[in-house]
Parts: structure tokens; sequence; C-alpha cells
């Protein structure tokens, strides 16, 4: 509909432009309608009044975006209708589909350190959920959220623009924007929606994104939405980084009457899908060079990483008011619900109006603002510093055994991460024979079922909609480490992991 | 509030069932309600009570949108041009002499723009001068009354301060259709209940050991409660839509969309790849003629066949109160094989007899629709929302939508909430509390909506609808309303384009089961008072909506 209604209205403007070249002084009046262009045609339509809405409505209705329609007569239409077979809404599912789907584990009760599946009725010691603090169980949080629940109820029934905006939800951005140093904050409904509707508030149309190709499906999606012109460079690669945004100077360089766009490198603090953390430092230094804004997405590091979990930045010692936007999740490390995105104060202001989920989003329930709030504070208290040293020791116990398999087990993730995946190397399905990515897929999840049966610990591969990524990380398995567990826990099952990889790789050999 | 239209409620009480019309009506009155009717005088008396009654009657009556006399059409473009007038003269100075202000609208130390002027014109000159009308932060539950947080602005809305006083309204503003907001009753008991169990999270994406025995529990409920074999939650009810559609549409597949779509399946839309078409809000015959012409046309320039076509409407359209013509989409669904996904957002809990949205407003079976969706946000008080649809597509879906591989999976808080209001509104509580809200709302809902349209008010959409939008159009009425409204203790949205379109400004009253007669007659004094300081009983049809002859 959009694309139909700017192309009429391009090829419109295109025509009144040839004319009015004619006319002197006209090069101001054609640069003021080109530069409207860019982003919102419905306001020039406007502003050139009348005359020109109704030629814009005339326009649109003749225009079809098929130049080339075959004339029928209705009485071929209808044969046409009846002959028509559609396809089915879906496929049926393929085996690997439906493995998938019988496979994934359901859990009877609470979340928490050794919770209940329903296959088996067992508890099973948890390495796969994302309870990284231990917050889940946290009787305070509780508490302050069946106070909650007694003045607020549950749903906040209205989007923040119409009386949705509570005062829970106020207080939550500045907790958010405080704890990290910003101006402002913004908080969403979904931690998943939000990076997207960062991304499409800022680059529009002809702006130019530059993107780690390790990023995560959400960051894919925001770019899709866009529709700026993207360019991927290699995952954490910063040479790769630094070549693209040269070549992008030259090109720009070669048209210099182009104005100015808008420029952004989009990149993870902690990659959801492979556990290792961006160049912070570099990637900064690029971008005062190149003149690039940089969209950090924090979802995962937000909370875990630095010494007090204020993130990468806390971690480069980078402040945070110097990163553009930086956009978190307080549903994965905290332990409640909804995103958020962080900057100057224009930055937030705008996406009140032009983050879509935002606008058109019901705002998060109240007990799980507050539920977020409360987490943030622990994270800045002492008892928030030894949760998230016992986070660190506990991934470097774990980290450790895994590095003493490197024949068989593959780690992507770095020293600190709390996200570990782990993936069979190359050579070592060379060897197996294993050939196609359902094959490696099996593989893992034969893994993740042994040490679930013999072990009990529940562990889990990282799920992808294969169909739609665009760079599909290799198949893994992702461990989630949480502070709570015992150093011996952690050490036993680690080593449970590793005897299940060796045994399934010799039980194939 | 008028005698006239106190007498005409008196009269002729309000009735659930939909006003039976003759086609010869509809006609007559498209053709601007000129013609005297020397028989049949439009009766409010003989209603019809089946629905099959109910759809067949329902068509273009309740869906013409009255247009304004053409003084308010004239003077609300005179007013758009005079405020871009001044909106370019603030801009030509603060542009040169206010940088400050305006640094992040222009490229600075080679850095484009953060947005462009052109993008926040609207926003900065315009909307920023009645921004008291919007976000306007409240506290305590959404229900029959509202708290908002009292601020004052020193500087022509830039900022606000809190004066840290609460001023409460009547609340014509939430969602809270069957007035489950609450913060006791048996949903905080068992909100509470869970808190204890389970906690606050459920820890992980749905296929990722985040899926809770709740989860399953809550979907069994949705999928019986709306009649379809299988249901998928969604945490964020925006999300259900523009994460879902990617999976059930792609390229060479054809998506075609009611004109007044929700953001959210647009999003969703064209974050499909699918190739998009529109067609006239709620017009059949417009749907049509698209349908024909795709099919028989093919794809754009291979003429190649569509894989398959995916029709998208809305049960009930926000912003219009027009309940979608269901049965009539379902007579072409027979012809043209298209697939269906009703977006029952607002409609779900809100309109039906049993509150199951619109398959059962229409006496519709369910399994005629492909997909059902719909949030939880509305009529249920709780967040997110859910696909229904066979288990074939469900699992599917599992496997595909984004939300449920890679987002959050909606808490149990949440979950227990949906829980318990639909095991209220379905009866099984024992209580017929649920039957009970259902039949308060849709009572109030024609009770608010017939007697605006006495007062003479240019109201929009479906008389069955709880959403009731009021129309305002000169831009200067929109703040107007809203302030004046808020002066006397009652809480409206009022929205302007780009909401809506550029003339047609509104206020939107969304009607509650939680709101008592008094309530209501309350709003309507407030209305009929503001209405007349506004000058906004302009509707050419009041006579025939207090059952005159014309």
């Amino acid at each position: 509909m959009d694309n139909l209604l700017i192309s009429a209205i391009n090829s419109t403007l295109a025509t009144v432009v040839r004319g009015v070249q004619v006319v002197p002084g006209s090069a101001i009046a054609i640069d003021y309608i080109k530069n409207s262009y860019q982003n919102d045609p419905f306001r020039v339509v406007l502003e050139l009044g009348l005359a020109i809405y109704a030629v814009k409505y005339m326009l649109s209705k003749k225009y079809r975006i098929d130049q080339n329609p075959v004339q029928l007569t209705e009485k071929e239409i209808d044969e046409l209708v009846a002959e028509w077979q559609p396809e089915a809404l879906v496929q049926p599912l393929s085996d690997i589909q439906r493995m998938e789907l019988e496979k994934t584990q359901v859990i009877v009760g609470a979340q928490g350190l050794k919770p209940k599946v329903l296959s088996t009725g067992k508890n099973l010691l948890n390495f796969a959920s994302l309870n990284y603090l231990g917050y889940i169980t946290n009787e305070d949080i509780k508490k302050k959220a069946i106070e909650t629940l007694h003045k607020y109820g549950v749903g906040s029934c209205g989007p923040p623009g119409f009386y949705g905006t509570l005062d829970v939800h106020i207080d939550l951005e500045k907790d958010i924007a405080r704890y990290l140093g910003t101006e402002s904050a913004i908080i969403y409904a979904q931690g998943f929606s939000t990076i997207a509707s960062v991304i499409s508030a800022f680059s529009k149309r002809g702006d130019i994104i530059v993107v780690d190709d390790g990023s995560n499906f959400a960051i894919l999606k925001g770019t899709q939405i866009s529709r700026s012109n993207i360019k991927w460079f290699k995952h954490n690669d910063m040479a790769d980084l630094e070549r693209v945004l040269e070549s992008i100077r030259l090109e720009t360089l070669a048209h210099k009457k182009r104005p100015l766009t808008r420029r952004f490198i989009v990149t993870e603090g902690l990659f959801q899908n492979y556990g290792d953390i961006a160049p912070l430092d570099k990637i900064m230094e690029l971008k005062h060079k190149y003149k690039y804004r940089v969209i950090l997405d924090e979802s995962n590091s937000f909370g875990l990483l630095g010494k007090t979990g204020r993130g990468l930045t806390e971690m480069y010692n980078i402040p945070a008011k110097d990163v553009d936007m930086i956009v978190g999740s307080m549903a994965n490390t905290l332990s409640a619900a909804g995103g958020f995105c962080a900057g100057s104060k224009e930055v937030v202001e705008h996406q009140r109006l032009s983050g879509q989920a935002f606008v058109f989003s019901a705002s998060i329930p109240a007990m799980l603002a507050v539920c977020a709030s409360e987490a943030i504070k622990i994270l800045g208290t002492k008892q928030g510093e030894k949760l998230l040293k016992g986070l660190q020791d506990n991934a470097a116990v774990f980290r450790n055994v895994m590095l003493g398999a490197s024949q068989w087990i593959e780690m992507s993730s770095v020293a600190g991460s709390p996200i570990l995946h782990l993936r069979f190397p190359n050579s070592a399905l060379v060897g197996l024979g294993v050939r196609t990515r359902d094959e490696e897929r099996m593989l893992l999840q034969e893994i993740v079922d042994e040490v679930a049966s013999k072990n009990g610990v529940l562990i889990t591969r990282a799920k992808y909609v294969e169909s739609q990524e665009l760079h599909l990380p290799r198949p893994s398995i992702r461990i989630s480490i949480c502070a709570m567990h015992t150093k011996a826990e952690v050490e036993k099952t680690a080593q449970a992991i590793k005897a299940a990889f060796g045994k399934v790789m010799s039980s194939r050999k | 509030m008028g005698k006239g239209s106190r007498s005409a409620v008196a009269s002729s009480p309000v009735s659930l069932k939909a006003t039976p019309l003759s086609s010869q009506h509809h006609a007559k009155f498209q053709e601007g309600l000129s013609v005297k009717e020397p028989k049949e005088k439009l009766h409010w008396k003989g209603f019809s009570s089946s629905s099959k009654n109910r759809a067949m009657f329902k068509t273009s009556y309740d869906d013409i949108m009255e247009e304004p006399p053409y003084f308010y059409l004239i003077t609300t473009y005179l007013s758009y041009i005079i405020l871009s007038f001044f909106g370019h003269v603030r801009d030509f100075y603060g542009f040169r002499w206010n940088k400050k202000a305006y640094a992040h609208l222009m490229p600075s130390n080679g850095y484009a723009a953060l947005t462009s002027d052109w993008d926040s014109f609207w926003t900065r000159n315009l909307k920023m001068r009645i921004e008291d009308c919007f976000s306007i932060p409240t506290t305590l539950v959404p229900g029959r009354t509202i708290n908002m947080l009292e601020r004052v602005t020193k500087d022509y809305c830039r900022t606000f301060q809190f004066t840290g006083r609460l001023k409460e309204a009547v609340n014509l503003s939430s969602y809270n259709y069957l007035g489950f907001a609450q913060s006791t009753g048996p949903c905080a008991d068992a909100a509470e209940e869970v808190v204890h169990a389970y906690g606050l999270s459920s820890c992980g994406t749905r296929l990722e050991s985040g899926s809770l025995d709740l989860h399953t529990k809550t979907e069994e409920l949705v999928a019986e409660f709306m009649g379809k074999e299988s249901a998928l939650l969604v945490s964020m009810g925006y999300a259900t839509n523009s994460t879902t559609i990617a999976g059930l549409a792609s390229k060479g597949s054809l998506i075609i969309s009611d004109e007044l779509n929700h953001n959210s399946l647009v999003f969703g839309s064209r974050l499909s790849g699918a190739y998009i078409r529109v067609f006239k809000h709620n017009d059949t015959q417009d749907l049509e003629a698209v349908l024909r012409d795709a099919i028989s046309q093919g794809q754009p320039r291979t003429h190649r066949p569509w894989k398959n076509i995916l029709l998208i409407v809305e049960g009930l359209y926000s912003m219009e109160g027009s309940i979608v013509k269901l049965p009539e989409i379902i007579e072409l669904k027979k012809k043209y094989k298209f697939h269906l996904y009703v977006d029952e957002a607002h409609s779900v809990g809100a309109i039906g007899p049993r509150g199951r949205g619109v398959c059962d407003y229409y006496g519709v079976d369910p399994k005629e629709v492909d997909i059902l969706m719909g949030t939880f946000t509305k009529s249920f008080g709780a967040a997110g929302g859910y696909i229904c649809a066979s288990k074939e597509v469900v699992d599917h879906l599992r496997l595909v939508n984004h939300s449920s591989v890679y987002g959050e999976s909606m808490s149990p808080i949440v979950l227990q909430q949906i829980y318990t209001s639909m095991w209220s509104i379905m009866g099984r509580d024992g209580t017929g509390a649920g039957q009970e809200r259902l039949s308060r709302l849709a009572w109030n809902a024609r009770y608010l909506g017939s007697n605006l349209r006495k007062m003479g008010f240019i109201i929009y959409g479906d008389r069955d609808s709880p959403v009731i939008p009021l129309l305002l159009f000169n831009p200067a009425k929109i703040p107007a309303f809203s302030r004046e409204c808020r002066k006397r203790d009652l809480a409206v949205v009022v929205v302007g384009f780009p909401a809506t379109s550029i003339v047609a400004s509104r206020a939107r009253f969304c009607v509650s089961a939680s709101h008592t007669k008094e309530d209501l007659d309350f709003v309507l004094r407030v209305v009929s008072e503001v209405g007349d300081i506004l000058g906004l009983k302009m509707s050419s049809r009041q006579a025939l909506e207090m059952g005159m002859e014309v």
C-alpha cells in the first residue's frame, strides 16, 4: 500500500518538477519536495494543499503495479476463480519439526533451580532457563509484586498514549536510565519486539545500517522492516567493519550531492547466538571516526556483564551516554518482562510517537514493571555484586571443563559469559559422517536427552526459526548458568555434558 | 442532556439485539436521508432475536460514516492549513535563531539529523500544543474510574511537573470491556496464589524450556473458549500479529488487508515478504473486486497463480467501532478459497452473547475461520495474545512464530488472570458473574451509543460496539473536548491525524461492564454539555434516531 502510494506520489512529483524547473527560483521548491519524500509522503501532500491531495487520490486509484494486466471477460474470470487451487495454509510438519515439538520440555510448577518436568515427572537440575541471578525465587520481589497486585490489578488495559502510562512505568524508566547513566529510557511490553521498533523508528528508507552478521533474529527483523540499506560485516570482525564503513564512505564521496543520510552500526553486547562479546571500544572508535550512531542490543548483557551488571558500557568503561541507543530486555536477566531503550532525551521522546511496538501496544502489567525495578535495585547493592560474582565463578567452572574437551566440543562463548554455546567441531562432524544440519540437530538432541535421563540435568538446544534466519548459526546446545547453583553442581553437570558428548560421538563411530 | 433524548430513552428501552432494517432502507439512507419514508417508520421496537437475522440485517446502515455539514469540513481543512502555516513560520525562525532546541533536527558534526524535521513536523508544531491530552500518567486500577496524576506545564507542554495530587474521573478510556481490571476479587486472589507458587516469570522462550504447565492449561481453555482445536499464547498482543503472519504467508502468497487494519497486522504482513493488497474498509464489494482481479491476474508481472491468499480483517475496529461483515466474508471465502485471519483484539469478550467474539456475534461456526487471533489486554484485564486454529496450523506456528522461538513466554500471573477471567466468562465458576458482565457491557454499549446519537452527535460504528467514536472534526476541538471532559471528571481518549484521516478527528469512548447506569447518565450529561459548548451536535440524523418521521 505504502509502496504504491509512494511511487504514485513520486511519479506525480516528477511531472510537476519538470514543469516547475523552467520557473526561476524553482530549485528551492524542488529541494523542499525532494527532502520530504524520504520519510513522509503524506505531509508534503498536505502542505501543497488540497489540489495535489485530490490529484494524489486520483492517481493512486488508477495506479497498478502490474502495468500489463490481461484483459479478461467476467466469464473468464469466473473460470479462473473456479480453477484456482490454493496451497494449504501450512505444510505438514517434517520429522525433525515433530521431534522439535515433542522434545520441548514443559515445566510443572515454578521455574527454579530444580524444576519438575512433565515428560518424566522428575526434578531436573536447571541449566536451560534464564534465571541467571535466581530472581525467580526471590521472596522480596514476590512480596512487592503482591503489593502492586492489590493496588493496580494485573493488566494496564491501554496503550501508553491513552491512559496506559502508570506511575510504576515512569519509575521503571527512571530506574533504568539512572542505573545505566543515560539521560532517559523508554519501556516496551516485550523484549523481543523492542529492537525492531527502535531500529525502524530511526532508520528509514535510504538510511544505512551496518550490522554484525552474528546478530540475533530480532535485529534481523528490525533491519528488514526499516527498509534501509543493510550492510553486513563479519561477526565481531573489526577489520571487516572498517572495510564496510570505508566502502560506504567512498561511495558517498562519489555522490556528493546526495543529502547526508542517517547511518547506524547495530550489534549485540553479549551475542545470543554465540555467547561472545562485541568489542565495544573498537566499535566506538570507528563510530566516532566515520560518524555512525550505535544501536547496541544489550538484551543478554544488561544485568549480567560488568562489575555491577550495567552491561557492556561498564565492562569497557565507556560512558553509556556515548552509545546512542542501548536496547535491553527485562525478561532475560531481570526475570520480569518487557524491553527498554535507553539514550538521550531526543532518542527516547521520538520513540514515544514512532516506536511502533510502544505506540500500538498495551503497556506492561504493573506487577512486572515493579518486579523489574526491584531486580535493578538488587543489582546496585552488595547482594547484587555477590550474585554477579557467583555467576561469573560458576560460568568459569563450567567453561574450564568444556575447554578440556576441545576435540569434541567447540565453544564460541568467551570467558565471563553466562551463556555458553556448545557445538560439534567441524572436524569431528566430518569424522562422524554427519552431513546435514538436521543430523547435527538430532545428535545434539541425543545429548540433551542423555543428560536429562542419566544425570538429571535440564539443558536445551538453541532454537531458531530455521526457514527465516539469514545467517543461521550452526546447531548448538545453549547452557544458561545460574548464580545460585553450587560449584559442585556446576562441575558435575559440566562433566556429565562432556561425557555425553563423548558417548554420542563414540556411539556414532 | 435534552429533554427529548431523556424521554426517548424512557420510551424505547435499549435492547441488545440488532435493528432489522430492510435493504430499501439502506439504499434510502445512503442517498443522504433526504427521502421521506411514508409507510414504514423507523422502529426500535421490533427487534429480531436470532443471530441469523442479525447477520442478514447487519449491513450498511450501521457503517455509514456520516459526513459533517460542509461548514465543519471546510473549517477543518482551513484549521490545518493555518496550523501548518504557523508551524512553518516557527520552524523557519527556530532553525535560524533557536539552534539548541532544533539541534537534533539538523545535521551536526558529520551526523545526519537524528529524526527528519519532516517526520516530526506534525509532532512539534501540532501535537506538542496539546500534549496534555495524551499519555496522561495514571495510577491504581484502570477500572470504573481512573486516577490521573495531576500535572501542570509552564512551557506550553514541553515539560510537565506533577503536583502530587490525584484526579479521579469516570473512565471511558481503558479497554476494560468486561471490567476484569480489578485489584480484588477472584482474579486478584488467583494471581496472588500464582505469585507464591510460580513466581513472576517463566524464564525463557516457549521452545527453550520456558513452557510451564500453566501455558498448556491456559491454551487448552482458550482453544475451547474460541471453539478451535488448538491455541498458541504470545506474551504481547502486538507481537501476536507482528510475529505470526510471517509463518503463514511468504513470497508468492498474497495478503489482502482491510485498509484500516491495525499497525501490528501491517508490520507482520510486511515482514512476511508476501505481496500485499488493500481493500476499502469493511467493503465486501471492493473486497470481491480485489479478489477477482488478484486471482485472475495472478502475481504481478509473471502472472503466475498465487500460492495462496490470506485475508486479514479485524473483528471490531477500535477507531471506527465497526464490526466486520463476517457472514459475507465467509460467503466470499467459499467461492474464492482464500484463508481467513480475523484479529479479535477488541471483539473477543466484548461482543457476542457468550462473549466469544465475532463468530459468536453472528452465529458463525468458528471452524469457518482459519485463524482467530485476539488479545487478553482488553476484555480479560491481562496482557498478551492468542492464535487459535487447527492443531496442524498451531503446531506449525509454535515452531515459526518469532515470539515463541525467541521471545519471552507469558508470565504466570498473566496466564492466571486469563484463566480466571475466562473461566468466569464461561460460567464455570458457577456464579453467573461472567454472564452478567457480558449482558451489562452489551446494554451499556447500546445505551451510551444510542443516546449519544439521539443527542445529535455524529457517532461512527456499529450499534453493538463497546467502542464508540464521537466525531469532532475541527482540530481545535480535540484538546478542547479532552480538557473540558476531564475538568468535569470524565476521562476520554481523543485522536486525530495521523491515527485517523485528516478530517475525522474523534473522541473515543470505551464502555465497560463496570460502569453503572448512573455513570453513563453522568457521561451523557457531561458530553452533552461539552458538546453544546463545542458545537458538536451536528448530525443530520438526530430526528431519525429519535424515531420521528423524516
